[in-house]
């Protein structure tokens, strides 16, 4: 722990929280720094580092939180495959509260469905070997942080030949989102705090395009309070000082250039990168991985048929706004109302990664 | 005790019949072990022994827990110490509890032989006696295992009050130890983690009794299910007082802490079976702390933080760095993240 602890010191915040501070005497305005991270969300509430920084900085979060992003009707499919008596669903934990169209994994499994929550995909082919008259369904839900873990466990099941192994694919990649959000006109991004863990697989490449045709500040950031400090300085330095955008790397020490070689020909080895639908954002093209054909037979939608009921959305609920960073938790007529998260409406509510969580728990 | 041959035997519905399987299965798990001039009477309620005019305390509290044996406890000492430790922080000494077990058929007699010899030893340890219960046995898969209540009576002093209306204004926090253990010991061991997080599952009794002596308890709680910030969070609201703690002050193993760092968990919220949070008159905060360090149990007792006017009925954490944020009580439970 004495490596994280350096990272929490208090002196040391207290003083680039003053050198950012002053960076912002005599700048005019607002500056709306936004993290597409759930990671980043939970420590910038956790460490309070906000309330350290002046009030002219604001803190959105994107659509970082692979619950949240996460649409209907893939959890409407989960929640069909979970009837079906022959199946056994495992997945993270904070999936199963997450609400789809009209029910959620929680409460099916409380209604007989075979629901095994698990902290690493690779348990899902014990529970293969263990229950062979059994069809389990894995949802590989996650950015590019979790898809290798899921790759590699589909690798496995091949070597071990399981043949009641499948995997859900919901996986995401983060940089097709950052640029969906910079074509939307209507959000005022002034710079991206580009999460630690994903660029630590995908290193800095993917990001250099993005800064480069849409002129905005970007830094990758680790996700401790003097990372995150740091972070902020050299974002602020990049509006107010140098005034030009560039691409930098605060986490050297975790995040590579070139990023996790091993890792990134995991995900290609066994996805294909398709079009995929993302809460609040809709169908972006190139944004999703689908398991690659000579791994079809893992997959759990080409083998396993059923009928999924058809996808409705709360209509007040405000999840889709608040991914893009145009409401805040506080603009939804649900939030703290009928949307907790003891009784989530919205996947935003679910996850501590969620924003309105978040809000919820750190704010109110 | 006498030990039958236990092994390789299976608790059967006959063990729960009422017949002489029964009386044989009770007179050798607890009536032996527990053994005390008011339980061998065994009549339908224990009489117990006048108390004179002091007051009396009575809870009752049910234990479902997977793994049954974990790190640094077992479902049996967990039932004897929860209940003593829920007399305990009402400042009442704990005198008589009961034992009600519901056990599933088919399980394994010397697994409920190592409950009831768990118990046995956690009571005597805690000063109390087990004085009445009950044995049910259901159909194999209608309990997992083992299930065990326990009901407790204890007597408090006249002039102990504890209560929330006496919080005042400046009244500091205590609390007598590491947080987060009790939790992450049952998670490891049902999950099968590698870690040395041992349960910190033990009777408050004694370091509760040295506390009071010491004078200028205002209220005291065990930290269990919703660990810390659920208490201090209800202390807030019943208060009508704020609350004000310093992440730096609060006592965490770096074990517990690099663990719950890994699952995403935050200590705060993780249960606690050994734990008290007082409340106590600024005056007195330092002379109880001294007290406390005294006791095995409070080696690393800490003041965490005080009672405010300000923030009223919300606990608020100043981090580590000096940031502030509101602690909010835990909804479910707590699951990892993904990332």
């Amino acid at each position: 722990m004495k490596y994280i602890t350096e990272y929490r010191n208090k002196d040391l915040s207290h003083k680039i929280a003053n050198r950012i501070n002053n960076l912002l005497k005599g700048y005019k305005g607002k500056i709306s720094l936004m993290e597409v991270c759930g990671t980043h969300t939970y420590s910038i509430f956790h460490s309070g580092i906000m309330s350290l920084l002046s009030k002219e900085i604001e803190h959105l979060s994107g659509p970082g939180c692979p619950v949240c992003v996460t649409p209907n009707k893939y959890i409407d499919t989960a929640i069909a495959y979970s009837h079906l008596p022959d199946v056994i669903i495992t997945t993270f934990g904070d999936m199963i509260k997450v609400p789809g169209s009209t029910s959620s994994l929680e409460k099916e499994k409380a209604s007989g469905s075979n629901v095994k929550i698990i902290y690493s995909p690779l348990e899902s082919l014990k529970i293969a070997k263990k229950n062979p008259d059994k069809k389990i369904v894995f949802l590989g839900v996650g950015f590019e942080t979790t898809a290798p873990l899921v790759a590699s466990t589909i690798l496995s099941a091949k070597d071990e030949n399981i043949k009641n192994f499948f995997v859900l694919s919901g996986h995401k990649l983060i940089p097709p989102a950052m640029t969906a959000l910079l074509e939307r006109k209507e959000i005022k991004i002034d710079g991206f705090m580009c999460p630690g863990h994903v660029s630590a697989i995908i290193g800095e490449k993917p990001y250099l395009s993005i800064v480069k045709k849409y002129g905005i500040p970007s830094v990758i950031i680790g996700f401790e309070p003097i990372d995150l400090l740091e972070g902020i300085e050299m974002l602020i330095k990049q509006i107010t000082v140098k005034k030009t955008a560039s691409l930098e790397n605060q986490y050297k020490r975790v995040v590579r250039k070139e990023g996790n070689e091993k890792a990134l020909s995991l995900i290609n080895k066994v996805f294909d990168v398709k079009d995929s639908p993302w809460r609040g954002l809709g169908l972006l093209s190139k944004s999703g991985l689908s398991i690659k054909k000579a791994y079809a037979k893992f997959d759990a939608e080409t083998n396993i048929v059923c009928e999924i009921e058809k996808t409705k959305e709360h209509p007040e609920c405000l999840c889709g706004e608040v991914l893009c960073g145009t409401k805040r938790p506080y603009d939804c007529t649900l939030f703290a109302k009928t949307c907790s998260p003891e009784n989530p409406v919205g996947p935003c509510m679910v996850s501590s990664e969620g924003t309105c969580a978040a809000y919820y728990k750190f704010k109110k | 005790m006498k030990k039958k041959n236990a092994e390789n035997k299976k608790i059967l519905l006959s063990h729960g019949s009422g017949g002489a399987a029964m009386s044989a299965l009770v007179k050798e798990m607890m009536i032996d072990k527990f053994d005390n001039p008011t339980l061998r009477r065994l009549s339908d309620s224990a009489v117990l022994p006048p108390s004179g005019n002091k007051q009396l305390c009575f809870t009752t509290d049910s234990y479902v827990i997977n793994p049954i044996f974990f790190p640094g406890g077992d479902i049996g000492s967990l039932a004897v110490n929860g209940t003593v430790n829920d007399l305990s922080v009402m400042g009442a000494k704990p005198l008589y509890i009961s034992c009600s077990l519901i056990i599933e058929e088919g399980l394994d007699m010397d697994i409920l032989d190592k409950i009831t010899t768990s118990m046995e030893k956690t009571s005597k340890k805690a000063n109390v006696q087990i004085v009445t219960g009950d044995t049910k046995v259901v159909e194999r898969g209608s309990a997992d295992k083992i299930f065990i209540n326990t009901a407790g009576i204890g007597i408090i002093q006249k002039n102990t009050i504890l209560s929330t209306k006496r919080i005042k204004n400046g009244d500091k926090i205590i609390i007598n130890g590491e947080i987060g253990a009790h939790g992450l010991a049952v998670m490891s061991k049902r999950e099968n983690f590698k870690t040395n997080i041992k349960s910190d599952c033990a009777s408050l009794w004694g370091i509760i009794e040295t506390m009071l002596s010491a004078g200028g308890i205002k209220f005291m709680r065990d930290p269990t299910r919703g660990g810390v910030a659920t208490v201090l969070c209800e202390i807030a609201e019943q208060s009508g007082f704020g609350i004000q703690i310093k992440e730096e002050t609060l006592p965490i193993h770096d074990n517990v802490s690099s663990f719950s760092e890994i699952l995403g968990l935050d200590p705060l919220y993780i249960a606690n079976e050994g734990k008290v949070i007082a409340i106590v008159a600024k005056d007195k905060a330092s002379s109880i702390l001294a007290r406390m360090k005294t006791n095995p149990l409070g080696k690393e007792a800490s003041i965490i933080g005080e009672i405010t006017k300000k923030n009223k009925g919300r606990v608020v954490l100043e981090t580590i760095i000096g940031g502030k944020r509101i602690i909010d009580r835990l909804t479910g439970d707590q699951l990892p993240r993904i990332c």
